[in-house]
């Protein structure tokens, strides 16, 4: 413990992070440059998020940690066992128990309060990069405010599917000035990025760091004949029960059942509490 | 109203360029080019190679920083626009046809993606809306509306230049710059393509600038012509009196059609 300043990174470092997320809360959506430092995981483990939610915590914080809505995925348990070995805070698997949730791909079930952050971990940053690859293209873009390109990518789905098929990462207009990306959560998650909770999000190996302030509204861009849909399977949770939960379809037995689950387990195991 | 007539009358231009000028370093790209286009209008612009040609559009287009002069577009310079209303002119009224069409193409993008990008970066939000009309144009610039959904890759080189141009007039310009459109396309496809381009420029009453190295797209085409040699005009006229008596060499080796294309 005595080998590293609280949170790991030294305050100088902490202080350059706090600076950047003071900015994209500032500016909504707008993704902002950032020093990345080498952290001791590798960049697929989520860094990005990691130096947020250091540059975030105080000792007073509680930590959860979830990796695709659980929180005993490999990822998850080193993320947390990593702060509480580096800030010594306190970790919890509840929700509700939590002041700062760091996340890979789902918000949480239970609804967030205004005195929670929540920080994702963001692999690609750029919702643009998809049609264009130049980096001095896309900024000039989000500068001009000249989207034309996100509707491209949605019409392609269309043309080739019959229906806008991106699932993941489902790109949306943040206070009606910047289009982003909310990371690989699902669809179904986009309608709850408008939430009491500060939302942080975090690039590492891009080194990008952008923000939704409390109650930023967000629009998923959509067709007017192709309307936004959060869809989810159709089913319910072979536990709980719940119907109005994202699920997870898991193949069950050697027979290749397959069931569905909630994905949010600490939500999941609540109901059934 | 012939192109004389209406020259000559008091219609105002639809362009009118003045001093442009453009250095690479030390070297001339183009230098104190003046003239002026009027609705409907095409021009021819030749000259040998290095001559300028490119430079002078790609000023125009606002691909390249000019180093001086006015492109005074429906009364107000262009060149000293602001950035996003530039753009925006840039992907509404006016249009731009490259030589190689994977310069004008998003190449990883269907056919009607790439016909539907300046609609959907205009606003158009209804996707039946915007394929319908993809659809029109393919049909317009004689490629099988089947195709939609096809990328251009799986197309041929006259077929890509077609849905350049029909990517570029989805949304009505009036002016169309082209850079050797023809080039690069064997003799049959580019007579095809220029017929198109004729019927297109009527229908649409398009004004258009377009360089060539190819007497017979002058002739087709053209209503005016213009003759640039190391990045300076040296010869401008109706095409008809310039290539009946053609005072500059380039011009006359270009009439006697001897030049290597
Ligand atoms: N990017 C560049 N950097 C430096 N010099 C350039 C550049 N592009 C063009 N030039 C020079 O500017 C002059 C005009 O070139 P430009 O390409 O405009 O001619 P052009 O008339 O279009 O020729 P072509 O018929 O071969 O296409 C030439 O001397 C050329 O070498
Ligand atoms: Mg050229
Ligand atoms: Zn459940």
């Amino acid at each position: 413990m005595s080998d590293y300043n609280f949170a790991y990174l030294d305050e100088p470092t902490k202080k350059m992070i706090r600076r950047a997320i003071l900015k994209g809360l500032a500016v909504p959506g707008y993704q902002v440059p950032f020093a990345s430092r080498e952290m001791p995981m590798p960049y697929g483990w989520g860094t990005g998020g990691v130096q947020v939610t250091a540059a975030c915590l105080t000792p007073e914080d509680t930590l959860k940690v979830i990796d695709q809505g659980a929180d005993d995925t490999t990822n998850a348990v080193s993320i947390r066992s990593f702060f509480a070995k580096v800030a010594g805070v306190a970790t919890t698997t509840r929700t509700g128990e939590a002041s700062v949730i760091q996340t890979r791909h789902r918000i949480p079930e239970t609804p967030l309060r205004s005195d929670q952050i929540l920080v994702y971990q963001v692999p690609i940053p750029e919702p643009l990069r998809f049609l264009e690859p130049r980096e001095t293209e896309t900024r000039r873009m989000h500068a001009l405010e000249e989207y034309g390109l996100m509707h491209i990518k949605l019409y392609e789905d269309i043309a080739r599917h019959g229906a806008i098929a991106t699932a993941y990462a489902y790109p949306a207009l943040v206070n009606g000035r910047h289009v982003f990306d909310p990371s690989p959560i699902p669809r179904f998650d986009n309608p709850r990025l408008e939430s009491p909770a500060i939302q942080l999000f975090g690039a590492g190996r891009e080194q990008r760091i952008y923000a939704l302030p409390p109650f930023t509204r967000v629009q998923s861009l959509d067709f007017d004949d192709h309307p936004f849909e959060a869809s989810k399977a159709d089913g319910a949770c072979a536990l709980c029960g719940a119907t109005h939960t994202y699920l997870d379809e898991i193949v069950a037995d050697d027979q290749g059942t397959r069931r569905f689950q909630c994905s949010d387990t600490d939500y999941c195991m609540e109901r059934r509490a | 109203m012939s192109i004389l007539e209406r020259s000559i009358s008091a219609e105002a231009p639809l362009l009118s360029v003045n001093g442009l000028t453009r250095f690479y370093g030390s070297r001339v790209g183009c230098q104190n080019v003046a003239f002026d286009l009027y609705p409907g209008e095409v021009m021819g612009i030749v000259g040998e190679s290095g001559s300028g040609k490119s430079t002078l559009l790609s000023c125009l287009a606002g691909h390249l920083e000019t180093d001086a002069g006015q492109v005074v577009y429906n009364g107000q310079d262009v060149l000293t626009l602001p950035e996003p209303a530039r753009r925006r002119l840039m992907r509404t009224d006016w249009a731009f046809v490259h030589q190689h069409a994977r310069d004008g193409l998003r190449m990883n993008v269907s056919a009607g993606g790439n016909v539907g990008e300046r609609l959907m970066a205009g606003g158009a939000r209804h996707y039946g809306n915007i394929r319908k009309t993809a659809e029109d144009w393919l049909e317009r610039v004689e490629i099988d509306p089947g195709r939609i959904d096809d990328r251009p890759s799986a197309f041929s080189g006259g077929m890509q230049q077609r849905l350049q141009i029909a990517r570029g007039l989805v949304t009505g310009p009036k002016l169309v710059l082209m850079d050797e459109p023809t080039g690069g396309l064997d003799v049959s496809v580019q007579a095809r393509l220029l017929d198109l381009l004729r019927g297109l420029v009527r229908r649409m009453g398009l004004s258009v600038v377009i360089v060539t190295h190819d007497i017979g797209v002058v002739r087709l085409l053209a209503d005016r012509l213009m003759v640039m040699r190391h990045g300076q005009v040296v010869e401008h006229g109706l095409t008809d009196r310039v290539l009946d008596d053609p005072q500059h060499a380039y011009t006359q080796l270009l009439v006697n059609s001897v030049l290597p294309t």
